[in-house]
């Protein structure tokens, strides 16, 4: 328990990193640095699109699963993560 | 019959004789009968038969190809057949036709119109109540031209009660919800496939049962325990090297993908690009003492932390480091005592041998949770008097327990083994190796031939090199007055099996044949060599490092006299490098400083040179090509020695 934390803690304070989000089984964030409203619209929003990818990707071969969803945008990086039904979201921007 | 006809006829002659009066006349063709035939009485059976019917009509059969008789005939005798015009007067037909009668109807009181004002006007309102009467039957009777829809008394409704019904299509009905899907199924196989599983399991144990019972409750209330985020641990690891790989980006690309072009130019000569650096915040006032990759997991290494200053002794770290992640270690296991050396078990890649400078010597296993070592010596299983300075792991015995040697300054070589004892793995003095009793060692370094598995050297802080045998444990075969000053570094070719490196404080490097006496090769550096270092790719390559931050790397295949490389690597000029470690895969090396940071580097093309091979030939590879070169060298030493002598 401690250990996760120190790591979330670390990654947070690492250079570029927006925020980090844990989302979860039931979509509500229960850690984040970010702000309510914007940890909830990236939670819910990222959730879809997360059991999306990891359908294709398990449909494609059932034995395979998602691991990591990433997505590149013109202003940072969005991680996704899905861990036994949680969710964990980091927001980078690589280019600081 | 005829008889009848003849009676018949009888009776009708005799109806016209009555009109026509009592005449016999006899037809000619009259039957002539005798009087007794004429009296003779016949029965006459009334049937309903049809005498005009055939009696003999005959069928042919397909089956039994032949005319049969049919056995019914027909009896019916059609006598007048009149077709009818009477219709119901309320069937449909009969209502139509009314129609048609009520229209010339209609148009017979406009021509009595006309007619009416010519009659007196008394007739006229009888007329035009006739002419009323016929209005309305004509009234009625063009509604009842508006003729009722025909329609079918079965299957009819009403258009305008009809309510929009789609056609069923015939298809599937895409909802997202209802697809299923290929690993939805295969989920619920699992699922199944465990069940069963769990099935025979609780058949087996049933004796167990209570247990499971305890176990169980004692797993409901863990989950209880609400949101816990250890559930994202592993996704947490991964996002931390992410994070890493996109900051560290260019280092990463770099290690990857970069060869310098310029070294095409530089002739012979190469660089080194410094890649990450590694560095741990609670371990900043220890030097790194001790560098080992994990022959496994290439991009892991141990880093071993403590001091040289024999004033400054205090604690020390085991500290791990992936490649993957410069920024924080996978590993921390904190000491009591400075760490000197370490070595990790090249099959069993999660055992490290360590040694302290308090003598110690422990055993971690990175499998298990928990900081402290897995096996520890103490004063009483015979623990050093003086620091460990090295600490090799050997093959297993023949016993299949794991081994190792470790050395110390108090003038032993002790070999240790983990032993089964009771179940319990246990770490068990075996042997002592050399009795300091013959000389007084103080033995620094130890290096183990890779081939011939009892060979081992050792080096004294006096500077001079032993060539010992496992099984010759009181006399040395061989000593080698190697330097002049304490030996840092002695090291087995990992190629040819009869070379091997020392280096010393005393500015110098050398290269020996261990069955000549003399020094092969010597290099002085210009400051107090570290750590000396032989590449994994090739058998003339080697790296040294010193006192004065820098990294020399000579390859004796290209230049015999100079280091193709010598590069400084450290940001400030004070801080002493310690130990160097090439990857076993990667091109790439680490070195170490007494300021607790480890800098990887990554060699240039020119410092990886492989032989280049004529035109035409195949170029051989394998170990043989090594020692090949080495040998090469190596002759072309001795031949002038040979010549001298």
């Amino acid at each position: 328990m401690a250990e996760v934390e120190e790591t979330l803690k670390r990654i947070e304070a690492h250079k570029g990193v927006i925020g980090t989000i844990v989302v979860n089984a039931e979509g509500i964030p229960i850690r984040t640095n970010l702000d309510n409203s914007t940890a909830v619209q990236y939670a819910g929003l990222l959730r879809h699109l997360t059991m999306l990818a990891r359908s294709t990707v398990r449909d494609i071969d059932p034995q395979n699963d998602l691991i990591v969803l990433r997505i590149r945008t013109k202003k940072y990086e969005i991680m996704v993560a899905p861990e036994n039904g949680f969710l964990l979201i980091v927001i980078q921007n690589p280019c600081e | 019959m005829l008889q009848d006809e003849e009676e018949g006829v009888d009776t009708g002659d005799g109806w016209d004789e009555w009109s026509h009066g009592k005449a016999l006349t006899k037809p000619a063709d009259q039957l002539e009968l005798t009087e007794a035939e004429l009296k003779e009485e016949i029965t006459r059976i009334l049937t309903a038969n049809n005498p005009h019917a055939p009696q003999n009509i005959v069928r042919y059969s397909f089956k039994e190809r032949s005319y049969k008789p049919t056995s019914v005939v027909d009896q019916m005798a059609v006598h007048f057949v009149l077709e009818g015009s009477l219709l119901h007067q309320d069937s449909d037909e009969a209502r139509r036709l009314r129609a048609k009668e009520g229209l010339p109807e209609g148009t017979e009181p406009d021509e009595e119109k006309p007619e009416t004002p010519a009659t007196p006007v008394e007739d006229g309102g009888e007329v035009e109540e006739a002419g009323e009467e016929d209005r309305p039957d004509s009234v009625a009777s063009k509604t009842d031209k508006k003729e009722p829809k025909l329609t079918n008394q079965f299957n009819f409704s009403e258009r305008a009660s009809q309510t929009l019904n789609n056609p069923l299509r015939v298809g599937r009905i895409c909802n997202n919800t209802l697809f299923s899907l290929q690993w939805e199924i295969y989920d619920v196989y699992v699922e199944e496939l465990q069940k069963q599983e769990k099935n025979k399991e609780k058949q087996k144990a049933i004796p167990s049962k209570k247990d499971n019972e305890k176990s169980k409750k004692k797993m409901m209330l863990m989950e209880t325990q609400g949101d816990d985020f250890t559930k994202v641990g592993k996704a947490s690891k991964i996002f931390e090297r992410m994070v890493n790989q996109n900051t560290f980006d260019d280092i990463a690309q770099d290690f990857k993908y970069f060869e310098d072009a310029s070294d095409e130019f530089r002739d012979q000569e190469g660089t080194l690009l410094p890649l990450w650096k590694f560095q741990y915040d609670k371990a900043k006032r220890l030097s790194v003492t001790a560098l080992c990759w994990n022959n496994k997991y290439q991009d892991l290494f141990a880093v071993g932390m403590g001091s040289y200053d024999f004033s400054k002794q205090g604690r020390g770290m085991l500290v791990f480091y992936s490649l993957k992640n410069s920024a924080f270690p996978e590993y921390i296991y904190p000491t009591n005592s400075g760490v000197l050396c370490l070595h990790i078990h090249e099959q069993h890649s999660h055992l490290i041998a360590v040694g302290f400078y308090d003598g110690c010597v422990a055993v971690y296993n990175l499998k298990e949770e928990g900081l402290e070592p897995v096996y520890k010596s103490t004063a009483k299983t015979g623990k050093h008097t003086d620091p460990v300075w090295q600490v090799r792991w050997q093959n297993d015995d023949m016993d299949n327990n794991h081994n190792f040697y470790s050395v110390s300054s108090d003038g032993r070589v002790v070999s240790w083994t983990l032993v089964k004892v009771s179940q319990e793995i246990i770490l068990v003095l075996y042997t002592d190796i050399l009795l300091a009793s013959i000389l007084i060692l103080v033995v620094q370094r130890l290096t183990f031939h890779k081939q011939i598995d009892y060979l081992f050297l050792v080096g004294t802080e006096e500077g001079k090199i032993h060539k010992c045998s496992k099984t010759y444990s009181s006399q040395f075969l061989e000593t080698y007055n190697a330097h002049s000053m304490a030996v840092d570094a002695v090291k087995w070719n990992p190629f040819h099996p009869k070379v091997f490196i020392s280096c010393s404080s005393d500015w110098t490097v050398k290269i020996w044949d261990h069955t000549i006496n003399t020094p092969m090769f010597t290099f002085d550096l210009n400051a107090a060599v570290g750590d000396v270092s032989w590449s994994p790719y090739s058998s003339t390559v080697f790296a040294a490092v010193t006192t004065d931050g820098t990294v020399h790397v000579f390859d004796l295949n290209i230049n015999k006299y100079e280091a193709i490389c010598q590069q400084s690597v450290v940001a400030k000029k004070k801080t002493k490098l310690t130990h160097i470690e090439f990857n076993p895969i990667y091109p790439i090396i680490i070195v170490g400083d007494d300021r607790g940071y480890v800098t990887s580097l990554k060699l240039s093309p020119n410092l990886r040179k492989k032989p280049k091979a004529k035109k035409g030939q195949e170029l051989p590879k394998g170990p043989e090509v090594e020692i090949a070169k080495m040998e090469k060298l190596l002759s072309l030493l001795r031949e002038p020695e040979q010549n001298a002598v």
